[in-house]
This record gives structure tokens, C-alpha cells and sequence, in this order.
């Protein structure tokens, strides 16, 4: 199963100054990661620049609005993810709980849909315009 | 009886009444070990087996005694921070107390002042360095695939110490009962003791093979989980993922090893495709035939990194890439093409040819021959598979070698020959899909016969 850890660091007021960590934290993040990528574990991770430099696309009255960074009234930020592949969500749990988050931060972890799990009508409606060739003869 | 359990889980009273919450909290906490099992197993049972001397049944005794603790206390007062030392330092102290007993009853001096050093004048809060774990399930990695072994029952031992399986997850997916699951691994350890295989990292001489029997191991459970061959089923997922995660663990353990790059490589690559083996009905999809856009390309991509791992590795030792690395090339080859119609088969075919010369097989004569008559034209390609029949009489009832000749036969247009060789096909197939698959081919090719 796969799940993605997501970061949610606990800084109250965005600036890029405040949002690139610092050279030790940045040592004991690349330790926990290369932890995750020796256990066999980690699939994928990006870390994402700071949320001053975004925009926000918000939707209403059938609108797109488009707010720039840094998003002072945002309860939660992203600061980046995980993806690993783990036997169960215990499991994941254990290992977002590895992390060397600071105090107030928290790690979302939130199970990856597969294709597998959506039921035939909706697998079809998500396929793409390939339509599978007829049965060749090679394997 | 430890062997034939799974996880033993605390002993509760008969009729005792649980409050449905608390029950929940528990069986949550239950889990949580259980995570936590899967994830320090190794190196748990890695660790101890070098403090024990080797003695591997010993050491997941150790292992299991501070797991059967953990399973008591874990639901009150929670998972601790460092699992893993906590493990550790349990399964110590008890090897410790179970030791100064047993000097109570015995009085075999000798014996026990040889056996305590390693145990007990570890001060209690050592740390271990992580090169030296690493070394250790390195180490038991080589113990558990030690060729004094069996196939079998390397396999069995190496998902049990180092996958962290109960001995039912093994025997569920090797279809057999728990019980002779249980003997199997009982066997290997009894095998390894009294071969008396030391609990070591085998010389650097020695140790290039030593990992080819690892990686062999490991190739054969992400096999068995890739193409079931047997009964009912294609596939089993979970099977694949635990040969990925050893795939992974060895590659961290070997980062100077292009072959394990190389084997990390096929299996990222061959597990892209999973999710388009089977077709609406349940049917198998043959590879060119699959949906592409039902292809992991974060796998892929993986699996195409690690390949470049291998071949920079090779390179800079100024070999060629190995077998798994080829393997692993070809691949890359199909998941390189956005279309089949694309596929690079002249290159598909020279990289057979060159993993023929490395390891030759009649799986990889067929495949080069397919390959060839891809890239060249049906005619090419039945040349290539009539000479091996040609040499290898006995190939006659091996499976492939009618279902291939039977494609290439119907390419030519020479369909009640091609009809004829894939019911033969059909009637050598390894499971009941497979079967039907070429009875579906025949069929077809009678069909246009006519």
C-alpha cells in the first residue's frame, strides 16, 4: 500500500527566511530520508520552496481567483511529502513518527488511491483514448 | 510451540469482558507492533545472532521473548520512542536473566563465562553504530540464502528474519499449511547449525557470490509473486512488494554492487506493468498488448534510475553490465516505448544476444528469437527457434518453445501448423489462465485456417 506523509511545519509567519531550515535540521532530515530510502520504504519525496513565493487558486461562484503568497490567514501549510510503501497504515504511522519534526509540526499521512481500488465503471471513465490493440501474438 | 505461531499475542483469560473501546485501543496497539516487528525484525534478529555466535534459532527465540513482552505492554503505555532499542535491550536483558538462571541449575562455568561476555558486559545503553547493524543484517542476509541451503528453505528463512513474515504469511503465499512452513524454516536453521555456518560477512573474495545467492533469493520471491506457477491465480502483489523492499534494503546494504542496481532495476521495472497484467475480465494481458497508460511510471522511473546505477557502476569497474542489469535493459527498452509500435526491438534482440552469451537459457533463446523476428520479420525469428528445437530435443515439451513457434507460424499465414502448435502449447500450460489464453490463440488461428 502507499501512502503519502505530508508535512505540515508549524510557522506561524512566513517568510523565505524562516522557511528554509536550517544546516542542521536540513542533516537530520537527509539522515531520517536516507533511514526511509535503506528500509526499503521510500518511493518518492519532494520538499516544496515557501508558500511567499506561491499563489492560491481559489473557486467560487463558478471563478477561479488567484491569491499571491505568503497566505497569512492559512491554518495549515505544506511544507513537502513522502511517498512510501508500507504493509499498513500502522506501519506508515510508525515511520512518518520517525521523523525529526520540530515541535508543532505534524505529518498528514493519507493512503494513495490505485487504479484497483475504484470500481470498473469509474477505472473506465479515468482511461486515457487508448483503446487496447487487439490481442497480437508476441509476448 | 514458538515455530508454528503467529505473532503469540497476550494471554487473556476465557470470558474475560472487554469494553468495546478498550478492545479497539488494544487491537490498534496490536497492530502498531506488529508495524514495528516488520520494520526492526532484521536488525534485530541481526544483532542478536552475532552477540549469540550464529546460532539464528537462539537469536529469534531472543527476538520473539522481547516482541511477546512488547505485545503486553505496548497497548498501556503506548509505543515507545526508540522501538527498536527498546526491542533490543529487552531481548538482552531477558537472554541475560535466562542466562544467570540457568548458571543457578547448571554449573557449567565454562561454558556460561563463554556465552555471557558478548551478552552481558555490553553496557546497557551502548550504542551500536549503524555501519555495524548494517553489517549485521548484511550478514544475516548471507546466512539465510547460504547455498548449504535449500532454494526452499532459503526462501522460507529469509522472508521470516528478514521480511519479518509470520511463518502463516509465508505458507499462504507459497500455498502450503503452516505446519510445513513451520518444519521447513525449523530445518534450515537446524541445516545452517549443524553445517555450522558462522554468523560472518563472508570474505571480499567470497562475497560477490555470496550476494549473487542473495540476489537469486530475492529474484525468486518477486518471481513467485509475479507469474504464479501454479493453481488459480496470476499474481501476488504482496509477494512482489516484499521482494522490492529486500530489493531496496540490499542495494542500501551493497551501493557498490552493480548487479544488485541491476536486479533493484527488473524488479521496479517488471512492477510498473502490474496493474495492466489483468485485463476487464480477470484475463492476463500479454505485455504488448497492455495499456500503457496503466503503467507506474513513478516505478519506471525508479527502476530506470537504478539501471543507470548499474551501468555508471559497471563502467567505472570497467566490466560489462550482468545478467540482471541486461535483463533489466530490456526492460527499460518496453518502458521506454509510449506505444508498443515504438518498442526498440533491434535492441531488444542485441541485448539477448548479449545476456545469451552471459547466461544462456531456452527462455532467453526464445525471447532473442522473438526479439528478432520483431525487429526482422516472422521468418527470421522461426529460424532462430527451429535451430534451438534443433539442438535441444528435450525443448519439446518445455512450454514456451510451441506457444512461440505458434505466433510466428500464424504471422507467416501458416495457420493449421500454427493451430497445432499452440494447442500443444496449451496442453503444457502452468496454470488454468495461461491455458486458456492459447486455447484462445488456437482457436484463433483455426478460425483463419479454414
Amino acid at each position: 500500500m502507499r501512502f503519502m506523509m505530508i508535512m505540515l511545519p508549524n510557522i506561524p509567519n512566513v517568510e523565505e527566511a524562516n522557511w528554509t531550515p536550517d544546516a542542521e535540521a536540513v542533516a537530520a532530515m537527509g539522515k531520517y530520508n536516507e533511514e526511509l530510502a535503506k528500509a526499503g520504504v521510500l518511493l518518492a519525496l519532494d520538499g516544496l520552496q515557501s508558500p511567499a513565493e506561491g499563489a492560491r487558486v481559489s473557486f467560487a461562484g463558478g471563478n477561479a481567483s488567484v491569491t499571491d503568497g505568503p497566505f497569512a490567514e492559512a491554518k495549515e501549510l505544506i511544507g513537502g511529502y513522502w511517498m512510501i510503501e508500507a504493509a499498513s497504515k500502522e506501519e506508515a504511522v510508525q515511520w512518518a513518527s520517525r521523523c525529526p519534526a520540530a515541535d508543532g509540526d505534524t505529518i498528514e499521512v493519507r493512503r494513495v488511491y490505485e487504479l484497483a481500488d475504484f470500481p470498473p465503471e469509474v477505472q473506465e471513465a479515468g482511461r486515457l483514448s487508448q483503446e487496447p490493440p487487439a490481442q497480437t501474438s508476441a509476448s | 510451540m514458538r515455530e508454528g505461531s503467529s505473532y503469540p499475542s497476550a494471554a487473556r483469560p476465557a470470558g474475560a469482558v472487554r469494553p468495546a473501546g478498550k478492545a479497539r485501543r488494544t487491537q490498534a496497539a496490536e497492530r502498531a507492533v506488529e508495524a514495528v516487528w516488520r520494520i526492526e525484525a532484521a536488525r534485530l534478529i541481526g544483532r542478536l545472532a552475532r552477540m549469540v555466535g550464529g546460532d539464528l534459532g537462539l537469536a529469534e527465540d531472543m527476538a520473539q521473548d522481547a516482541l511477546v513482552i512488547a505485545l503486553e505492554r505496548w497497548p498501556q503505555s503506548g509505543v515507545p520512542e526508540n522501538p527498536g532499542a527498546w526491542l533490543m535491550a529487552t531481548a538482552k536483558n531477558r537472554a541475560i536473566d535466562q542466562l544467570r538462571r540457568r548458571r543457578r541449575l547448571e554449573s557449567k562455568q565454562e561454558q556460561l563465562a563463554h556465552e555471557l561476555p558478548s551478552a552481558a558486559n555490553e553496557p546497557a545503553d551502548e550504542s551500536v553504530s549503524e555501519e555495524e547493524i548494517e553489517d549485521d543484517v548484511l550478514a544475516l542476509m548471507c546466512v539465510t540464502c547460504h547455498p548449504v541451503l535449500s532454494t526452499e528453505a532459503r526462501v522460507a528463512l529469509t522472508l521470516r528474519m528478514l521480511g519479518g513474515l509470520t511463518t502463516r504469511e509465508i505458507a499462504r503465499a507459497y500455498l502450503v499449511s503452516d505446519a510445513t512452513m513451520s518444519q521447513r524454516i525449523v530445518r534450515a536453521k537446524r541445516t545452517l547449525a549443524e553445517a555450522q555456518v558462522p554468523f560472518e560477512l563472508p570474505e571480499v573474495s567470497e562475497l560477490g557470490a555470496r550476494i549473487g545467492s542473495v540476489c537469486e533469493v530475492v529474484y525468486l520471491v518477486f518471481n513467485e509473486g509475479y507469474a504464479a506457477s501454479g493453481g488459480e491465480e496470476w499474481m501476488r502483489p504482496e509477494l512482489c512488494r516484499e521482494a522490492l523492499r529486500l530489493g531496496r534494503i540490499l542495494v542500501g546494504l551493497t551501493p557498490a554492487e552493480s548487479e544488485v542496481h541491476g536486479l533493484l532495476a527488473l524488479m521496479e521495472i517488471q512492477m510498473s506493468r502490474f496493474g495492466a497484467r489483468i485485463g476487464p475480465a480477470g484475463e492476463p494481458v500479454l505485455l504488448l498488448d497492455q495499456d500503457r497508460t496503466r503503467w507506474d511510471r513513478l516505478l519506471a522511473g525508479r527502476g530506470l534510475a537504478a539501471l543507470a546505477r548499474a551501468q555508471a557502476l559497471a563502467r567505472a569497474a570497467g566490466e560489462a553490465i550482468g545478467p540482471y542489469a541486461l535483463q533489466a535493459a530490456i526492460a527499460a527498452c518496453h518502458a521506454r516505448a509510449r506505444t508498443s509500435a515504438e518498442t526498440d526491438w533491434e535492441r531488444i534482440a542485441a541485448l539477448y544476444e548479449a545476456l545469451a552469451q552471459l547466461a544462456p537459457s531456452p527462455v532467453v533463446e526464445l525471447n532473442r528469437a522473438v526479439a528478432v523476428a520483431m525487429a526482422f520479420g516472422p521468418q527470421a525469428g522461426l529460424a532462430l527457434v527451429d535451430a534451438l528445437a534443433a539442438a535441444t530435443p528435450a525443448l519439446r515439451d518445455y512450454r514456451l518453445l510451441p506457444s512461440v513457434r505458434g505466433d510466428l507460424l500464424a504471422r507467416l499465414g501458416r495457420h493449421a501448423e500454427a493451430h497445432a502448435e499452440l494447442e500443444r502449447a496449451a496442453s503444457l500450460a502452468h496454470n488454468a489462465r495461461e491455458r486458456r489464453l492459447l486455447l484462445d490463440r488456437a482457436a484463433a488461428c483455426a478460425w483463419l485456417s479454414q
